[in-house]
């Protein structure tokens, strides 16, 4: 195919920020994961725990996320067109309007500028500029999808449609505020329907940015890498309308037991379980696709990142559902078990796939070959190492947490107090440590073979 | 083939489809009493509990912090009675978390006297040596900032004039300035110098503890 006139320039230019956003938010992490057995890193206000946590979650969401998701938009978006970025311009300003926003956000953060509403923790400001930012990118969704030479959208176009409509409705929606002044404001609703607001956009913020701009991503760069095409273009097609219709009455499962009307919670259950349907269509769809073809999990270095990741999508899918019913909740909620089952979608999934079509869409855009697959290997088998450990200590200290919070005497007391509880969990807040190191070392190596890759001389071109 | 090549189509169609679980289970509710139902017995913050709020958002205690009891034999052991929706008709945001760190909160207040707080802010690990809670010492080097005190109660519509504010204010004040205090030689110790005639950001963020679930107290001893 012939590339005259594709923009990779805003390609390149949203991959590097993801990595330097997901380098800086790894760091924080580290930093927190420390905290939490060890208070003596709480140096100042703005290193304190309750500070940067938003930080490492919109760091590592928002600015690691979304940029990976730009990155392979822009990609996937003239690719699948045949057609090159209408206005190539305002994407450049859409990449330094993001990058200025995400780091005035971490300073107003690390400043205590927070509406406390997760991963929506940004004054109003700032909401305003995330608004402007995601209208720049929607003119260039919509532009080039008017405008395309490919009469079929396929499945990753639609997956990235629904993500640009949703995810500004979520967005809005959640942070209608009354300023106080430049720096405060107050959430428009109260109490209950607040936290309905909230973990309705909680819920599906994740849903439209950890799931499907990557699912979009998984069936692009998987056939792509593979040489495979879908296995099947129907069962895409329902898992797609099922996956989009059912996420949004799910959200207060993340409210399960609180004083929030019980038939909104038992809806929000009774969703949850259905969405295992369409979560592992996409799965079986990815598994079959490699159907016959399955010694590329050896021979592709590219393939073990998606089938590994898809099937930690997999998992997630199934352990979410499960925390939601309302028994299982009662025990496992607010407990470090929720923070094993977020990592292993963000760490295993998230990252694994964007690592994957980074490999994939970096050396072709720059017109030169990956720095070292022998590297690639060394960073799948790290980061898959390292967050197996990091969400397997999570789940047990989760487990243990819950126990010592529900266990009683014979006469019917408390045989635990909180502290009992939460100086048992140390011990594993230090392994938790040791495997984020660990992880962090093979994004390290990701990083590094990412830039070695495009520091070499440009592949001798074949076409004139 | 149809909408997979009518972009626009689609689009309309996508925000369609997510907006079916959206109405019905987020917008409806808006409008359902039930979602939020309010009491008499609770009664809107004061300036200074509003303030300490505030705080306890900037320093993102809701990070480790939950504030609701569930309805859960030895959560109520724990804690003490499990929360009701009317409890929360002011909170704007709601605080309720998602993690608990460190225990629930919405008992909190009258379990403590102020001084355990002033000590326990000042140094979780003073009193607690294994805690991993960050020491909060120097929100007491901290005068409180009032100045926009009022407006805030206008915009949460508490209802309160400009002159019930300063009241507030100013009894809070002689409350924990005044040489009988009940908790004045923890406070004072904790306190710099030069800020003991002053209301710090400290003597807010106890008001606020002091303040949560209070009203749900009086509610039970008046039935």
């Amino acid at each position: 195919m012939n590339d005259t006139g594709y923009d990779y320039s805003v390609v390149r230019g949203f991959a590097f920020s993801a990595l330097f956003w997901l380098i800086a938010g790894l760091v924080i992490g580290l930093w927190l994961a420390f905290e939490m057995f060890d208070p003596a890193l709480n140096l100042t206000p703005w290193l304190s725990f309750g500070r940067l946590r938003v930080v490492h979650t919109n760091g590592l969401g928002v600015g690691f996320g979304l940029s990976g998701i730009f990155a392979t938009a822009y990609y996937m978006l003239q690719r699948l067109t045949r057609t090159p970025l209408p206005f190539p311009g305002l994407a450049k300003a859409h990449l330094w309007v993001f990058n200025a926003a995400i780091a005035a956000a971490a300073v107003t953060l690390m400043a205590g500028m927070n509406t406390t509403k997760e991963y929506a923790e940004l004054e109003w400001p700032l909401d305003v500029g995330v608004v402007i930012m995601w209208v720049m990118f929607a003119i260039n969704v919509f532009a080039i999808l008017i405008k395309r030479q490919e009469k079929q959208m396929y499945i990753s176009l639609w997956y990235l449609v629904s993500m640009t409509v949703t995810i500004a409705v979520l967005y809005i929606v959640n942070n209608l505020e009354i300023p106080l002044n430049l720096y405060k404001s107050y959430s428009i609703y109260a109490g209950g329907n607040d936290a309905n607001v909230q973990w309705w956009y909680g819920h599906n913020i994740v849903g439209f940015i950890f799931t499907v701009p990557v699912l979009a991503m998984f069936y692009y760069f998987l056939p792509k890498a593979t040489g495979l095409p879908i296995y099947s273009h129907r069962l895409s097609i329902v898992s797609f309308w099922a996956l989009i219709f059912a996420y949004l009455w799910t959200g207060a499962h993340h409210l399960m037991l609180t004083p929030l009307p019980e038939w909104i919670q038992t809806v929000a259950i009774a969703f949850s379980i259905f969405l295992i349907a369409p979560s592992w269509g996409s799965v079986v769809n990815g598994y079959y696709t490699l159907q016959g073809n399955w010694d590329q999990m050896r021979t592709n270095y590219l393939t073990k990142f998606f089938i590994i990741g898809i099937t930690f999508y997999g998992l997630q899918t199934l352990q979410g559902p499960l925390q939601g019913l309302r028994t299982l909740n009662a025990f496992f909620h607010y407990t470090d078990w929720v923070i094993g089952h977020v990592h292993m979608g963000t760490m295993g999934w998230v990252t694994m796939i964007i690592s994957a079509s980074f490999y994939y869409m970096i050396p072709r855009i720059t017109n030169r070959e990956l720095y070292s697959v022998k590297l690639a290997n060394a960073h799948f088998w790290l980061i898959l190492v390292g967050q197996l450990a990091w969400t397997v200590t999570m789940w047990i200290g989760g487990i243990q947490m819950a126990a010592m919070w529900k266990a009683t005497n014979p006469d019917g007391s408390l045989m635990y107090s909180f502290l009992d509880g939460l100086t048992s969990l140390y011990p594993y807040y230090r392994m938790r440590f040791v495997a984020g190191i660990v992880y962090f070392i093979g994004i390290l190596v990701f990083a590094w073979n990412i830039i070695q890759t495009v520091r070499q001389a440009p592949a001798a071109t074949s076409e004139a | 083939m149809g909408i997979y090549s009518k972009p626009v189509v689609f689009a309309v169609i996508a925000t369609l489809v997510i907006l079916v679980g959206t109405v019905v289970t987020v917008f409806v509710p808006m409008f359902m009493p039930s979602t939020q139902p309010v009491s008499a017995y609770v009664k809107p913050y004061t300036s200074i509990e509003q303030e300490g709020r505030d705080l306890y958002m900037r320093e993102g205690c809701n990070n480790c912090h939950t504030q609701t009891v569930r309805p859960l034999r030895t959560e109520v052991l724990r804690y003490g009675e499990y929360s009701k929706a009317e409890e929360f008709a002011w909170d704007r945001p709601f605080l309720w978390g998602s993690k608990r760190t460190g225990p629930d909160l919405n008992r909190i207040g009258g379990k403590y006297p102020d001084s355990w707080h002033y000590r326990h802010m000042h140094s979780p690990q003073s009193m607690f040596g294994k805690s991993n809670m960050p020491p909060y010492g120097w929100l007491a080097e901290n005068k409180l900032d009032t100045s926009e005190s009022f407006r805030k109660t206008q915009i949460l519509g508490y209802g309160y004039t400009k002159a019930q504010v300063d009241q507030q204010i100013a009894d809070y004040k002689a409350k924990v300035t005044a040489p009988d205090y009940d908790s004045k030689a923890t406070r004072d110790e904790v306190t710099p110098a030069a800020l003991r005639g002053e209301l710090t950001e400290m003597d807010a963020i106890i008001a606020y503890m002091q303040k949560l679930g209070r009203d749900v107290k009086a509610m039970e001893t008046q039935q």
